[in-house]
């Protein structure tokens, strides 16, 4: 288990170190969401009271199409330089690889999300009438559902061509309970009426289900690449 | 076995005509909706023979995984193509009986939508298999169809809440329903799983035609490779390639 | 009844939708009995 770990945080930190020195496809993604918004703004321009019941797609959509952006470039750099071969003899285990791609993802699509979420606030001037904490929560359950799968299926679509509409074309019809959940969840939650915990565990069972699935059946895509 | 394909062919498109006939005459006209109401019995069969098939998609795509069979992977393509043309039929027919009904075109009825994301996976399941042009296609295609059994329940739980959240018209009649009805129903829903065996058992020959041209080719590659070599007298490798 | 039109629209989509796939799956075939053909020949 420590093996699986320290290898996890090993690539992690030197996906995050690579990431950090060029800082290119950061910067495209920070503009690319940014972006995003400012389109979303001019093309559904609600009044206070009605921009709290559809902000909770509005924004998750937005999310979903940045992630879209991150995800895509998982393995861009292992196949450049042949690390998959590498990884495929090498006695590591290959949880740990699709661990440290997910959490490099999920950090980086957190980092997207915590751009983009102020923006939104003060397009749309939200404020929550529910608890916020559960907003965190949501969003974090919600992005980790979405860079699980992302990060799986953008290994199945390495080899095939158009990889990059590959990924939301298999990503998109699986993902769609995770994305009502974390809508309806945000929805609920940011206009006050009711509770939102059905969805909150809804999400929390898609994660679970799918990081298993994942962790399980990722070797078999690694080894079929 | 040879014989059995052009006689459960007869026999299916007998059963077709007579389930068609029980649907449009013989069975009794409803209360409420009319005539429109008989698009129930093109409408469930197809859904419950879709819903059949990707089952079986599923079950051949585990026993591909655990047995590397190319037979399992061909049933496993056919079902999958089959079943989304079934699904198709379900969503076509579905609001075609909704909007004389409801006077909408699409609702968020539990089974409707449950078949709309089933129908969406497949596709990209599909798709997948049209733009994955390796050997390894049948693993990764695989791998796609448990994900998307998986998700299933999750997505009948979320429109099941949905629904208690914003109520929507039932779109297939709840409750309980006439005896004469429900017997019309079972047949046409035996003559469109016959048809569908048909149809899936014809795919699959296909595809195994399709290896058979695929095997040949890479035959005769070989074969003008070892040619070309022995003219040019140069050494043949030995060994695998 | 108006409504009918509904009814025979849908039967006939449900046949048209098989027609199709069927369709295809014989152009599939012949070409690929086309293409069976011509490497018996080679």
């Amino acid at each position: 288990m420590s093996t699986l770990r320290s290898i996890t945080l090993a690539t992690l930190l030197k996906d995050i170190r690579l990431e950090w020195r060029s800082k290119d496809a950061l910067n495209a993604m920070l503009f690319f969401s940014l972006l995003v918004v400012v389109i979303f703004s001019f093309s559904f321009d609600p009044n206070a009271e009605e921009s709290r019941a559809i902000a909770g797609g509005l924004i998750w959509v937005a999310f979903l199409f940045a992630s879209i952006v991150a995800l895509n470039q998982t393995w861009a750099r292992e196949m450049r330089n042949q690390v998959l071969d590498a990884y495929r003899v090498s006695p590591a285990p290959a949880n740990s690889l699709f661990l440290a791609k997910a959490l490099g993802n999920f950090i980086l699509v957190s980092v997207l999300e915590c751009v983009m979420a102020p923006l939104f606030i003060v397009f749309y001037n939200l404020r929550s009438l529910g608890p916020a904490w559960q907003l965190i929560v949501t969003a974090g359950l919600a992005t980790w559902a979405l860079v699980v799968n992302g990060t799986f299926f953008a290994a199945m679509s390495l080899r095939t061509r158009s990889r990059e509409i590959m990924l939301p074309l298999l990503l998109f019809p699986i993902s769609i309970p995770a994305v009502q959940s974390m809508v309806e969840a945000t929805r609920i939650i940011l206009t006050g009426e009711g509770s939102a915990r059905f969805w909150i565990v809804l999400l929390l069972t898609y994660d679970v289900v799918f990081t298993t699935a994942c962790l399980a059946l990722f070797e078999t895509v690694l080894q079929a690449e | 076995m040879k014989r059995l394909f052009p006689i459960l062919s007869v026999i299916t498109a007998l059963l077709l005509a007579f389930a068609l006939y029980e649907a449009l005459v013989v069975a009794p006209t409803e209360r409420t909706m009319g005539d429109v109401q008989r698009i129930f019995y093109y409408h469930v069969p197809s859904a419950w023979t879709a819903f059949l098939l990707f089952f079986t998609n599923l079950i051949a795509s585990i026993a591909y995984l655990i047995g590397k069979n190319p037979k399992a992977d061909a049933l496993a393509v056919a079902s999958a193509e089959v079943g989304v043309v079934f699904c198709a039929v379900v969503l076509v027919t579905g609001p075609i009986w909704a909007r004389p009904v409801w006077g909408i075109w699409w609702t968020w009825d539990i089974r409707l939508t449950t078949t709309l994301v089933l129908w969406l996976i497949y596709v990209s399941y599909l798709m997948l298999r049209r733009f994955s042009d390796t050997a390894q296609t049948p693993k990764l295609a695989a791998v796609l169809a448990i994900f998307g059994a998986l998700d299933v329940p999750l997505v009948y739980f979320s429109i099941w809440f949905f629904r208690t959240q914003h109520p929507q018209p039932v779109i297939g009649g709840g409750g309980s329903i006439d005896p004469r009805m429900l017997h019309v129903l079972l047949i046409n829903w035996l003559a469109f799983s016959c048809f569908a065996i048909l149809v899936c058992w014809s795919r699959f020959r296909l595809e195994n035609l399709r290896h058979e041209v695929e095997e040949t080719q890479a035959l005769e590659s070989l074969i003008g490779v070892a040619n070309s070599s022995a003219q040019t007298k140069m050494p043949l490798r030995r060994g695998p390639a | 009844m108006n409504s009918v039109k509904y009814l025979y629209a849908a039967y006939i989509a449900t046949w048209l939708i098989h027609a199709f796939y069927l369709g295809s799956m014989l152009r599939r075939y012949a070409r690929l009995k086309q293409q069976l053909k011509e490497l018996a020949r080679k």
